[in-house]
């Protein structure tokens, strides 16, 4: 197989004393549909982050391309970010510029096109997410899921080599799930995109992925395709595949147990 | 008890120069960002328009009123020693020196500078501006560096608007309303007034504030934890200490200017 575009090799990151990753290796092929799936708070947006460049880690590092992300000046990191696409689970979009000129927003930045081209750019991937037509609302007027969807059509205007989506199904009713589960799926595969889905739903996740990175307690803990992840018979892989609320991997944020708690009387507070 | 005491001035020191520090590393980041903007004229224009022309109305009033109050108010100290021909000197010397830069100034960072914190707190709190730098556009250039610019060319001409509406103000009230003579009226204010120790100085006062008021807001802003209560905090932080900035800076500029 040939070298890999996105390779992490050894990531350790801690947020104050609490460490979020301790020695996580990914390697992620061209083309390929990875998600990245884990309990909340695991630390998934915060990979996301490492990966484009806005955390810096503390040990390991992160490869696109064959750049390490980290040791690349101003320039060059700006210069690899116009081809990488990022979706926020917010959506980030701009609220002071309407639909189209958000989707318009990196072209007008980053090229020399001429207006008219601009707008068959724009109408042409807002076709592709189904909001032609919502152009010229404000993203104050958009539901969540239409807000995300607006942000894909923006972080796909450039053209990208790669695409990160963090939690794309959350929050998402039944019909815009399927929407959005097609969407990401059409994406990667019309523009041969590498596309790394951040989510803790299983189920979409493993429809539309090619291989899985199972995170925890601050580690890859199993990675596969989908099916060889669902046969594994690891009791952590099994209780998140198949949703079990508690197992192996806690359930509960760390900390003290629940019987010294409660025999601790009442909790030091500035309330009153 | 002593200890802690101790400990959270400590944390308080050290909260504060690590502060400071990042303030003026935001600010050469921002100064890098400056020639950019003019080359990007329409960004700049739109920030005129927010930070500066919508500050005018309350600019405009309150240098009328503070004007005529001035007048009123100099007028009835003046008049026991006959003095009441120099009105248009006391007022022009007072507004043009200090008042001038000073009221427009706090004015303009209760309406401006806050404006500009919640605006830049509320795009970081959305994820605006993470998402602009994965689309590789600098937030410091495209956000942060044409609001500044905004801000700094704004301010000077708020307080001269504030100046001169003062002065009408004071001339309404003196000649109008108390019957002063509007030739001696302009004509002392004419002598009296120094272009370079008065004007100049004043001009240069308002720049300053301008800078310091400008820089706070942005920095205040793009600093804050992204939260509704950070962001309400940060815009609270950006009135209180744009005021001490000014109220402080002007008895440094003051005592240089014209205490030698
Ligand atoms: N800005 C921050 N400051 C401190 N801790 C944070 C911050 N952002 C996230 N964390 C912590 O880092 C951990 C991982 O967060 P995150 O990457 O958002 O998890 P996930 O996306 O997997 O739900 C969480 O425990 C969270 O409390
Ligand atoms: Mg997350």
């Amino acid at each position: 197989m040939n070298e890999p575009l996105i390779k992490i090799r050894d990531l350790h990151f801690a947020r104050g004393d609490r460490a979020i990753f301790k020695g996580v290796n990914i390697d992620i092929h061209r083309g390929e549909v990875v998600a990245i799936m884990g309990p909340s708070g695991t630390g998934k947006t915060t990979l996301m982050r490492l990966i484009g460049g806005q955390l810096k880690p503390d040990r390991g590092t992160v490869e696109i391309d064959g750049q390490n992300v980290h040791a690349l000046s101003h320039d060059d990191l700006y210069a690899l970010r116009k081809r990488m696409g990022m979706l926020f689970q917010s959506g980030a979009l701009l609220t002071d510029l309407s639909v189209f000129d958000n989707v318009a927003f990196p072209l007008r930045e980053h090229t020399d096109l001429p207006e008219r081209m601009i707008h068959d750019l724009v109408l042409m991937k807002l076709q592709a997410v189904g909001l032609r037509n919502a152009r010229r609302m404000m993203p104050a007027e958009l539901s969540g899921g239409m807000a995300r969807r607006v942000a894909l059509a923006r972080a796909i205007a450039l053209d990208p080599m790669m695409i990160i989506y963090d939690e794309p199904f959350a929050g998402q009713d039944p019909i815009s799930m399927g929407t959005v589960v097609d969407l990401v799926h059409d994406v990667s595969d019309a523009m041969g995109l590498t596309s790394i889905v951040v989510s803790h739903d299983i189920k979409e996740a493993a429809e539309i992925s090619d291989t899985i990175f199972l995170l925890s307690g601050g580690k890859v803990i199993e990675s596969g395709s989908p099916i060889k992840l669902k046969r594994s018979t690891s009791p952590w892989v099994q209780q998140f595949m198949q949703g079990l609320p508690d197992g192996p991997v806690p359930f509960h944020y760390p900390g003290t147990p629940f019987a010294e708690d409660l025999l601790s009387g009442s909790e030091a507070s500035d309330y009153d | 008890m002593i200890e802690s005491v101790l400990r959270g001035l400590g944390r308080w020191g050290l909260d504060l120069l690590w502060r400071l520090g990042r303030g003026h590393l935001f600010l050469w980041e921002i100064l890098k960002g400056v020639p950019e903007t003019f080359i990007r004229f329409p960004l700049l224009i739109k920030q005129l328009y927010s930070v500066g022309v919508l500050s005018l109305m309350i600019i405009a009033v309150s240098g009328l009123f503070v004007g005529m109050v001035l007048a009123l108010q100099g007028y009835y100290t003046l008049v026991d020693f006959g003095a009441e021909d120099s009105l248009g000197v006391l007022v022009a010397l007072s507004l043009v020196r200090e008042l001038g830069p000073v009221v427009a100034g706090l004015l303009f960072a209760g309406r401006a500078g806050s404006a500009l914190t919640a605006e830049i707190g509320l795009m970081k709190s959305t994820e605006q501006l993470s998402g602009m730098e994965m689309m590789a556009v600098d937030p410091m250039r495209r956000v942060i560096a044409p609001r500044f610019v905004a801000g700094v060319i704004s301010l000077p001409l708020l307080a001269a608007i504030f100046s001169a509406l003062g002065i009408i103000g004071a001339y309404l009230v003196g000649h109008v309303q108390l019957g002063i003579d509007a030739g001696i009226f302009w004509s002392q204010m004419q002598m009296k007034t120094d272009w370079s120790a008065d004007v100049v100085n004043g001009i240069i006062k308002s720049v300053v504030f301008g800078v310091v008021v400008t820089w706070i807001a942005v920095f205040e802003g793009y600093d804050c934890v992204p939260t509704s209560e950070g962001v309400g905090r940060a815009t609270t932080r950006t009135v209180v200490h744009s005021a001490f900035a000014i109220l402080g800076l002007d008895f440094v500029l003051t005592a240089l200017m014209f205490g030698g």
